[in-house]
């Protein structure tokens, strides 16, 4: 320390009265020095600006794009049963109705209401107006009751998707250049339809309950929510016990050597697998070495568990370490056994931070699309899933055909399906952090 | 009699095995003098459900993994001369068939004589193995419940025991994310393996053209379409980039910004906004990309006067980049957490201003954890399928233009196996490959971000 | 009470013939609702080591840290009263706060190094303040620096190694090192030694007197020793309050409270 006491007191730059942080050069530095502070904090307020207004711009192009979904364009039309179109043979048995034309017979409807139009080429014109969904409403009421046969009855019945899109105002907005599908004659025919009072607006109830179409009118997600549930049953109950088990074991009973180690690096890794992976995974061993069946909810379920498991072991685990080693150590005082202090102790404490992981888990679930595409899934399936092994398909796969398909009809479809799928992850997550914030705990 | 009615049967049996065991415990211990019960009676209660239900589903379960497999091979061999002289890909699809018609998946189609029977044999089949594993089960139930019955007495260690077996199964949950990479690993790598057969491995690796519509017939000899890797791996690396060029700088400043500077009001609006961002399902992002964004650059372009195609690299890579904002963000907030206060104060105690801290003690201490960040992001975008699948193009195009269409591996992972598969033809089990190089790359940034974050952590706890 | 100890207590400054260097006069600090200090009166005199002492939660390192301001990083923490540097109210609007810390500098009660070369912890704070401009005037000031806390010799040849490879006490003085580089007018420490081993505490304590020469000093201290060795005046926290400030000598022989006679024999703290 001897050095110190040697050398000259008092740093060279000092001395000035004022001293080195006061001289008019330090004001101008720390003027320079806030302008770059304030530029710094311009660039992070800018970046938060750029995430809410690229949430915003997405989230007001689909809802924008989607919410007339949730109405239905519908036509009243009063037909004659003519009962030698609807059964001509004329036994009234059920199946011979099934076959029955009544096709012909809302074309007669619509025939009557402008009788004016003769012209084979218009006539073809106006029934464009009809959408397949008209045959089926007048065939499922006759089938109801077979009396009406021959008697006049007016049924509700949705109008075809060109029809709905420019009732819906969008036909005006054609692309630039492209010319509108429908003809002024067919918009003058809808004009006089609208006039008369024969067009309602009301709401799409089908859209929520019917299954897939390739008519955009009679298209709906019903199909798709009942495979994403069934979907989603499994994975959860797959998943979850497994998880939770595992997590168990390795946060309170594993043993630290090699084998756990190598669990959790596997655990941590699988959680970061590309989720098309465990679509391969799926097509390789469930598909072709197990044999089960291709695009059943089973199958999807099972490649969603797996890929849902290490997320919520992983959640588990930070879930278990957060409740306090004294705990445990009270209760092993007590001489409960190490399952004992998991069980009545440790588990409950920790339950709540479970749930909310696995629900967030299954949340991600739920939007999954690119494994069950490996699967199966994307087919085009009309009914609605029964049963865990039939053919179905799933919310997000669902959007993925219908932005696939070019008609205007389909992408106010696509993006009503999406405001569904929001919807559930919307509430989903909602459960989460009620569930957190009821049971959050500080120790 | 059907198995789920045996298995809930047994099941019952089990519930009913757990009073019994506790009610016979307790019971024995008033016959006995001196005798006082080693485990609390319900533990008793439940070794006996235990053995009750236990092998009994344990055989149950195995059976409806071999099922499918046994009867199939039952079912081929009782078909037609003809149908066992296929090959193994015709017979695939024969089965698929014949499982189709089974669960009544066929639609209205008539199957044609000899499939009928099959499909009639099969049901049969499926019956009579129904009925085994019924019988079985419900004989291994009520033997399982007289063993639990006659081995429970006071002395038993009946809580070890109960406990013991819940460990073991907990192992084997812990086990199944093993099994997991194994099978996937092993699936990836044996269907490679089938490919490189087909295709030597250097073309594949090394090779600058893809073209597998080519090769669409199997049963064209020598077929010559072209698996070249090469224009797939810069077309994921472009998009990758331009992902990252929206996602990086727009995270860290946010996450920077969030834990530093904004206001409890900015927070409380702009992390549940985060929050949803990273809650969107990717085909949400994909219908934006194709729908909005792609239309969007397109046009912007081109009243520039550039030349972008309607699918380019750029939209794509934009929406991933937004996508990706939340989890870097997330994960540099707690990389920036992590770095302890003190350095903060230290340089604050200097006379730094916020922006000076961060820049140059912060960010500098916490640069390890960001830098696993952006290999974990990168990970992530080279992995993401479906907005590439909306909204990149199908042409494998080698270019490094953001405005040009260029496709990527998952996208042709995706389009290569929807629809129908053969599974001897190069065109499907490229698809494997893909996924086996897709595996490798990502693993390898995972691990090495994972082991980056670990020794950061170590240093800073 | 209160109000005449200090009164006695800032008495005696003329008769040394010292400048004061910084004043504290009626200062109150809460965190949330909570009152951390009581009306606290205190003169620091120029090139003199004034220890903090008291039990720990007592308010000497919350008082230390008001004098450069280091609470206004604290959540919900606020201050009342006044504290002077030369005459002028540093928590006054025009006051910038940033420079204010430049010329009140900190040393922290662990060892808080940047994970950086030694070389660039030290040259950081001129960095910043704009002091240098050429590679030359950074090595004078980190040598000169270095010196100063005595840490020279020790790291001359490894000077572009990492500030964490150091040990303990020579990560301390590195800290001082940084300190002193800003050239600061008034040195907070605030238990400077409390991590550290009895010979690195040595070290320190020795270092604390040379820069006395140079700088005004204002140690927090939990060791009584460590206050009777390095300081001239000594100022006694109790609770909040602050109980009696007087000479080191007069502090440790002849107390005027009770509750300071307490502390010093050992029945409370």
């Amino acid at each position: 320390m001897t050095d110190i006491v040697e050398r000259p007191q008092g740093v060279a730059s000092r001395g000035a009265a004022l001293g080195v942080h006061a001289t008019e050069e330090a004001q101008k530095r720390l003027k320079r020095r806030y302008a770059s502070e304030w530029r710094f904090r311009a660039y992070g307020l800018t970046a938060i600006l750029i995430s809410i207004t690229a949430l915003a711009v997405l989230l007001w192009s689909i809802v924008g794009q989607g919410y007339t979904a949730f109405t239905a364009t519908t036509m009243s039309l009063t037909v004659t049963v003519d009962p030698a179109l609807a059964d001509p043979g004329g036994k009234r048995a059920q199946d011979d109705l099934r076959t029955g034309d009544f096709q012909g017979i809302a074309r007669a409807g619509l025939r009557s209401v402008f009788p004016d139009v003769k012209e084979r080429s218009d006539l073809r014109a106006l029934y464009t107006i009809l959408s397949n969904g008209a045959s089926d409403a007048i065939r499922d009421r006759v089938l109801d009751n077979p009396a009406l046969i021959g008697q006049q009855i007016t049924v509700r019945i949705p109008v075809a998707s060109d029809y709905d899109m420019y009732a819906k105002g969008f036909a005006a907005k054609t692309p630039k250049g492209g010319e509108s599908r429908l003809s002024p004659k067919q918009i003058a025919w809808f004009e006089t339809l609208k006039a008369d009072g024969k067009i309602h607006s009301s709401f799409n109830i089908w859209f929520l309950t019917s299954g897939d179409s390739r008519q955009p009118e009679l298209a709906g997600v019903g199909g798709a929510i009942i495979g994403s549930l069934l979907t989603l049953a499994i994975t959860l109950a797959i998943a979850f016990p497994l998880g939770v088990m595992a997590a168990v074991y390795l946060e309170e009973f594993a043993p630290k050597n090699r084998w756990t180690d190598l669990i959790e690096v596997n655990i941590n890794n699988l959680a970061a697998v590309p989720s098309i992976v465990f679509g391969l995974l799926g097509l390789a061993v469930f598909l072709n070495v197990f044999g089960l069946p291709r695009s059943a909810p089973v199958v999807g379920g099972v490649v969603l568990a797996l890929m849902s498991l290490p997320i919520i072991i992983i959640a588990s685990r930070a879930s278990l370490r957060a409740v306090p080693p004294s705990i445990r150590q009270a209760a092993l005082g007590l001489g409960a056994s190490r399952v004992q202090v998991v069980t009545h102790h440790v588990l409950p404490l920790a339950m709540p931070g479970i749930l909310t992981g696995t629900i967030l888990s299954m949340a991600h679930a739920l939007g999954e699309t690119a494994p069950l595409l490996m699967i199966g899934m994307v087919a085009f399936i009309v009914d609605i899933p029964s049963g865990a092994t039939q053919a179905a398909t799933v919310l997000p796969v669902q959007i993925y055909l219908w932005a696939d398909s070019p008609e205007r009809g389909f992408v106010e479809k696509t993006s009503a399906a999406i405001m569904v799928l929001l919807a559930f992850l919307l509430a989903m997550n909602a459960i989460a952090i009620f569930l957190r914030k009821k049971f959050e705990r500080k120790w | 009699m059907s198995p789920s009615l045996v298995f809930l049967a047994i099941a019952a049996l089990a519930v009913f095995g757990f009073f019994l065991g506790r009610r016979r415990v307790l019971a024995m211990e008033g016959t006995r003098i001196r005798a006082s019960i080693h485990s609390l009676p319900s533990y008793y209660g439940y070794y006996m459900a235990l053995w009750c239900i236990v092998p009994a589903a344990a055989v149950m379960a195995l059976w409806f993994v071999v099922e499918p497999t046994i009867i199939e091979g039952l079912v081929l061999s009782a078909m037609p001369e003809s149908y066992r002289a296929m090959s193994a890909n015709q017979l695939t699809l024969v089965m698929a068939d014949i499982r189709n018609f089974a669960y009544g998946n066929a639609g209205t189609r008539t199957p044609d004589p000899a499939i009928a029977d099959a499909v009639r044999n099969y049901h049969g089949l499926h019956e009579t193995g129904a009925w085994i594993v019924s019988i079985v089960g419900a004989c291994l139930g009520v033997a399982g419940f007289a063993i639990g019955f006659w081995r429970i007495n006071p002395q038993m260690r009946a809580r070890n025991r109960v406990e013991r077996f819940a460990i073991v199964v907990m192992i084997i949950a812990s086990t199944i994310a093993v099994l997991t990479t194994v099978g996937i690993v092993g699936s990836l790598v044996f269907e490679s393996m089938r490919f490189f057969t087909k295709y030597p491995v250097f073309d594949f690796l090394f090779g600058t053209q893809w073209s597998p519509q080519t090769a669409i017939r199997a049963d064209q000899v020598g077929s010559s379409g072209a698996f070249g890797f090469i224009p797939l791996f810069t077309g994921s690396l472009l998009i990758t980039v331009i992902a990252m060029f929206v996602a990086v700088p727009i995270g860290l400043l946010s996450a920077i910004y969030m834990s530093d500077y904004a206001s409890p009001r900015l927070r409380s609006v702009a992390k549940p906004v985060l929050e949803v961002l990273a809650g969107i399902p990717t085909v949400v992002y994909g219908f934006f990309a194709a729908l909005t964004v792609a239309p969007f650059v397109r046009d912007a372009g081109s009243a520039m006067g550039l030349d972008v195609a309607s699918e380019s690299a750029l939209a794509a890579g934009v929406v991933m980049g937004i996508m990706i904002v939340p989890f870097v963000s997330s994960l540099a907030d707690d990389v920036i957490h992590a770095v302890p206060q003190s350095l903060r104060h230290g340089a604050y105690g200097l006379g730094s201003t916020k922006s000076e801290t961060i820049r140059q003690v912060v960010l500098p201490a916490a640069l390890p954890g960001i830098v696993a960040a952006v290999m974990l992001a990168i990970s992530r975008a080279i992995g993401e399928t479906m907005i590439v699948a909306m909204a990149a193009g199908l042409a494998a195009n080698l270019t490094f233009n953001p405005f040009a269409a260029v496709t990527t591996v998952t996208v042709q992972i995706a389009s290569l196996l929807v629809g129908d598969q053969e599974f001897d033809s190069p065109k499907t089990l490229s698809a494997f490959a893909l996924g086996l190089v897709l595996f490798v790359i990502t693993l390898c940034l995972n691990i090495i971000a994972l082991a980056v974050v670990r020794k950061y952590r170590e240093k800073y706890d | 009470m209160l109000a005449t100890d200090t009164q006695t207590a800032a008495a005696p400054h003329a008769a040394h013939g010292k400048r004061v260097k910084m004043k504290a006069t009626e200062v109150e600090v809460y965190y949330s609702e909570k009152r951390a200090l009581n009306k606290i009166n205190l003169d620091v005199r120029e090139h003199e080591v004034t220890a903090l002492i008291g039990p720990s939660g007592c308010g000497k390192s919350t008082f230390l840290r008001t004098m450069n301001r280091m609470n206004d990083v604290i959540d919900g923490c606020r201050m009342a009263g006044k504290i002077l540097l030369d005459q002028q109210d540093i928590y006054d609007p025009n006051i910038d706060v940033v420079q204010l810390r430049a010329r009140v500098g900190m040393v922290f009660q662990k060892p808080n190094p940047f994970p950086k070369s030694i070389y660039d912890n030290v040259a950081y704070g001129p960095r910043i303040h704009g002091l240098v401009r050429s590679r030359e005037e950074t090595d004078a000031v980190v040598q000169k620096s270095l010196e100063r806390a005595g840490l020279w010799k020790e790291v001359k040849d490894r000077l572009h190694e990492g500030g964490t490879s150091l040990s303990g006490g020579q990560q301390q003085r590195l800290c001082i090192a940084r300190a002193i580089a800003v050239d600061p007018e008034v040195i907070l420490m605030d238990e400077p030694c409390s991590a550290l081993d009895p010979i690195a505490t040595a070290k320190i304590e020795e270092l604390i007197d040379e820069l006395r020469t140079n700088y005004t000093i204002v140690i927090v201290t939990h060791s009584m020793q460590q206050a009777a060795r390095v300081s001239q005046r000594t100022a006694f926290f109790h609770l909040g309050d602050l109980v009696e400030v007087g000479d080191t000598a007069q502090i440790f022989t002849n107390p005027n409270d009770e509750r300071t006679q307490g502390y010093i024999t050992g029945r409370f703290g």
